[in-house]
């Protein structure tokens, strides 16, 4: 009743982060086309263990497309061919019998490899620690209905929280740059008027952060949203830009009338 | 050595019962805060709130989750929403009667202090949300859009599109980042707690293994807050995240906390079904699904392979609308659960067969299209069937959708006190993690709700609370008991690395799942039972020697990680069989084909089972003991429930 395939993988194995690493090559057998793209790697990391060697590590948590967690390139294309899909909802049934497959991790000097398909992302969480928040400490809040917030504003700030954090963008821009993730947290946080207080030092923050993990530089090549699971637009590093500047000139205006910096 | 049951629940009456019990409360003073270190496990709503609630207070908090990042506890996947008695609807909602609905939902085996104390604080929950910008739905005019959900009567479900379990999470993350970054809190990702240190009787810390170099460290603390989620993986399918485990609740009830009800496992009954023996997870669907779709099945078992697009009217069995003709396909999920798998067990189940059983049953949207209109329908559940057309390649406007019941929530879990302590003093428990506030059958978004109140609003008191009232002696590495527990648990790492043998943990856990979804899952009776606690602990036999793990400790190794927690649910798995023939009555989830109305559903016995049931180790994982915990109702009167 379905179809099943046979497919030749290539895959980047590296044992830790000063491994140099390389790619090897294994049969997948009798995969169904009902599998996800993780399912099919399982029965892969199942015949390595029945054969004594040691499993592909990569990371999945969720299995439903919102942790983040799971991402991997494919074919040369993060989160592989179909768009708007993260690798953990990504089925077999998009690949053909005799397909070549080829596997590897995130590539960016600011998400180290960790073993084999895992890398380090801990730079997310560092730009996010570094101001991506709105600074509301427990039961220091009015109450919720007090502060009507416009339906357009609301759903615009839904659009950029969407994002899951994955990295994808990074690993499909030429400079492995982050605007994408960074863009969508300020846009979430400044579409909102509780973001609005901290909504300047806030960009500058994040952005500083950014800079300071290694991450390259947004040339516009909007690489990053065609392989955004999300589809989170460019249009928020667009708007992180205008942002950019208009900090410069608060912070300018805050000096003069505090007396200036020196 | 059992220790005396002792809820520490107000008496008096229940409107100011947390009032008064938290006046009561001792308090420490924000200068000696930062003096007091506090290990929280578990990143989720409940961990993620209560490390940034505490860190803002000025404790010095340590932050453990297993994932890479505190932003993807599983919390992270809720979709439907959260519970608030904000009556912004003006429909009559308040605090009393989501303190009611919940009570009785739970079937009434809940502590009524707890579920009143849960109904306050959800008002302030959307507070906190709001405040933090957390992107909830809303109406033109600018204020907060609410549904109904889960068959309540009112509206009273906030939500942000189908993503409110992410945007809650999301909000608790960064609130935590903040606190990272003011340096109040530590955060450590990628590391597995793998044991609870207990000195002299108290909970002093914990002994992690970092999942990236292996290595074993012990962290010590004032207090441990136990934050880790629910053990709905020990059915090895559920709509759980692949990580999520019982690691950290079993190994502190190995250590003396007592383990409350673990037999009220919750079932939904819309996820899409297994596809084939490789399956490694269930997608949950919501619920809201079941207003528009038609259940049905063929009557005979020979259609069951046919296009049912041929399958003529007067050969289907819409089995709930038949059964139920007053609620029909939205009677409750446990009641929609056991008929979808009654009709399969006769051979009437649809789609691929796994294990040489069919497990699915149709859900028809070809009538309400026909009535509203393809258009309604794909505005109403686009994303949906979308979603079920990407992961089953079939599209449900054409070819009716199929469903089956999974395991989703675990209204057991550590036993604690009205102050979230479990019988260890200093270690807490919160979230779905403990026991306290759902009673034998959870309602629809009341888990966010729990997590929230518990992480914002509960832990902060409670554990100022204990601090200012214990008294503790300084502990180091070098204490003899912090050193064991090193130690047993590198010694534990070597075993399952030693073994050897030829089954991988994920063929072990396949096969406990097996059997504990069959005989524990949603229909029970006492043979079953017996059967699965006969099989169990001679596959946990097995197990631990026939597993076979390759590579070392000391690196990143998926499935040495997987080992460690499956050795824990073969031991949990036998206490939840344990528990749902012990408790020899149905209740909400809990189901025992002996105990069944007239009508087909479950029957209460209130005179002989209406306690907790706690049980402690006692240091053959086959021999626990069972204390209860009575249960008093003095707001809500229990009746038996019916939905003909
Ligand atoms: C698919 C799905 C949909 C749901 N939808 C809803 C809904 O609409 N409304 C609702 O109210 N509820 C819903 N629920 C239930 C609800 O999401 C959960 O009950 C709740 O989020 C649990 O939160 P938590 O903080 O207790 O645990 P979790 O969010 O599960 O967090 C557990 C944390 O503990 C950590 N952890 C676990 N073990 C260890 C260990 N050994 N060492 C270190 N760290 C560890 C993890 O890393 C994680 O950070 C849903 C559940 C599922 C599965
Ligand atoms: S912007 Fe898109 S690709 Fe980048 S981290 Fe967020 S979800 Fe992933
Ligand atoms: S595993 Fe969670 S998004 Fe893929």
């Amino acid at each position: 009743m379905s179809k099943t395939m046979n497919l030749t993988l290539h895959v980047w194995r590296q044992k830790g982060g000063t491994d140099v690493g390389g790619f090897e090559t294994y049969k997948a057998q009798d995969i169904s086309e009902h599998m996800s793209f993780l399912e099919m790697l399982d029965v892969v990391n199942e015949r390595l263990l029945a054969d004594g060697k040691e499993p592909i590590a990569f990371d999945s948590d969720c299995r439903e497309g919102i942790c983040g967690m799971c991402g991997m390139v494919i074919n040369g294309v993060p989160h592989g061919p179909n768009a708007a899909t993260t690798t953990c909802q990504l089925h077999m049934r998009h690949f053909n019998d005799g397909d070549e497959v080829t596997i590897e991790p995130w590539r960016a000097s600011a998400f180290p490899v960790l073993r084999d398909l895992v890398v380090d992302r801990g730079a997310f969480d560092r730009i996010i620690q570094a101001g991506g928040y709105i600074s509301a400490s427990s039961g220091s809040a009015p109450e919720a209905n007090g502060l009507p917030v416009p339906k357009a504003d609301a759903d615009r700030a839904m659009d950029a929280a969407a994002c899951i954090g994955c990295g994808a963008c990074v690993a499909a821009c030429p400079n492995a740059s982050a605007m994408l993730f960074v863009a969508a947290k300020a846009a979430h946080l400044g579409a909102l008027p509780q973001g609005q207080p901290e909504r300047w030092e806030r960009v500058k923050k994040m952005v500083a952060q950014m800079d300071a993990e290694g991450f390259g530089h947004c040339s516009n090549h909007y690489e990053c949203m065609a392989a955004c699971p999300k589809e989170i637009s460019v249009d928020f590093i667009a708007q992180l830009n205008r942002d950019l500047v208009r900090a410069t000139v608060v912070e300018r205006e805050h000096e003069e009338k505090s007396g200036g910096a020196g | 050595m059992a220790i005396q049951l002792e809820s520490k629940a107000p008496s008096g009456p229940i409107e100011t019962r947390w009032d008064r019990h938290r006046f009561g409360m001792k308090l420490v003073n924000p200068a000696n805060r930062r003096k007091y270190k506090i290990i929280v496990v578990g990143t989720g709503l409940a961990g993620g709130a209560g490390a940034a609630s505490l860190g803002e207070m000025g404790y010095n908090v340590l932050s453990f989750c297993y994932q890479d990042s505190p932003r993807r506890a599983h919390s992270i996947a809720a979709q439907g929403g959260i519970n608030a008695a904000k009556n912004y609807k003006n429909d009559g909602d308040s605090i009393h009667r989501l303190f009611y609905d919940t009570v009785k939902g739970g079937d009434f085996r809940a502590r009524e202090s707890n579920v009143h104390r849960l109904a306050e604080l959800s008002v302030n929950i959307i507070d906190q949300c709001v405040a933090q910008g957390v992107p909830f739905a809303r109406e033109y005019g600018g204020l907060l859009d609410n549904r109904s959900f889960g068959g309540a009567q009112v509206s009273r479900t906030f939500y942000a599109r189908g993503q409110t379990g992410q945007q809650l999470l999301l909000g608790a993350y960064q609130a935590l980042a903040r606190q990272i970054e003011a340096g109040t809190v530590k955060s450590f990702p990628r590391t597995e707690m793998m044991d609870l240190i207990v000195v002299d009787g108290v909970a002093r810390g914990v002994v992690t293994r970092d999942m990236v170099s292996g290595k074993i460290e012990a962290h010590l603390a004032d207090a441990v807050v136990l934050a880790t989620g629910g053990y709905g993986n020990v059915f090895f399918l559920s709509t759980n995240a692949i990580g999520c485990n019982a690691t950290a609740v079993w190994r502190a009830h190995r250590k003396g906390a007592y383990f409350a009800n673990p037999c009220f496992t919750q079932i939904h009954p819309t996820c899409i079904p297994a596809a084939g023996d490789y399956q490694s997870k269930l997608t949950l669907m919501s619920e809201s699904l079941r207003n528009d779709g038609r259940v049905w099945v063929p009557k005979s078992a020979g259609d069951c392979t046919r296009d049912p697009a041929e399958i003529a009217e007067k050969d289907r069995d819409y089995y709930l609308e038949r059964l139920y003709p007053s609620f029909g396909n939205l009677v409750p999920r446990d009641i929609a659960s056991r008929r979808a798998k009654m009709v399969c067990d006769e051979g009437r189940g649809v789609g691929p067969e796994v294990d040489g059983v069919r497990r699915g049953v149709y859900l028809d949207f070809r009538d309400s299209i026909k009535r509203l209109g393809e258009a309604k329908i794909r505005e109403r559940y686009g994303n949906l069937f979308d979603m079920y057309e990407r992961i089953t390649g079939e599209n449900p406007y054409k070819v009716p959708m199929r469903i089956y019941p999974a395991t989703h929530y675990t209204m057991g879990g550590l036993w604690v006190d009205y102050n979230l302590m479990t019988t260890i003093p200093g270690c807490f428990a919160a979230g779905e993690a403990n026991f306290s506030d759902h009673g034998a059958n959870r309602l629809g978004a009341s888990a966010l709700m729990q997590g929230l109140a518990d992480g914002y609003f509960v832990l902060p008191y409670v554990l100022g609370n204990y601090l200012a009232s214990a008294k503790l002696d300084k502990v180091d590495e070098g204490h003899i008991e912090v050193k064991k527990a090193v130690a047993d648990v590198e010694e534990r790492i070597e075993k399952l690395l030693g073994i050897g043998g030829d089954r991988s943990p994920d063929s072990f856990h396949r096969e406990l799942g097996n059997i504990i979804w069959n005989n524990c899952g949603m229909a029970r009776n006492a043979k079953g039972l017996e059967g699965a606690l006969e099989r169990i602990p001679a596959l946990r036999e097995e197990f631990w020697q026939n597993l076979k793990v390759t590579g070392t400790g000391e690196s990143l190794n998926q499935t040495l990680e997987k080992a460690g927690r499956l050795a824990d649910f073969m031991e949990l798995g036998e206490l939840l069989c344990r528990d749902a023939l012990a408790r020899d009555e149905s209740c909400g989830c809990h189901y025992r084909e002996e105990h069944v109305t007239e009508e087909g559903e479950a029957a209460r016995n209130d005179a002989d089972y209406q306690y907790v049931a706690a049980w402690e180790y006692t240091g053959d994982v086959s021999k626990p003991a069972l204390h209860k915990e009575a249960l008093e109702f003095e707001y809500v009167k229990p009746v038996q429930r019916s939905y003909k």
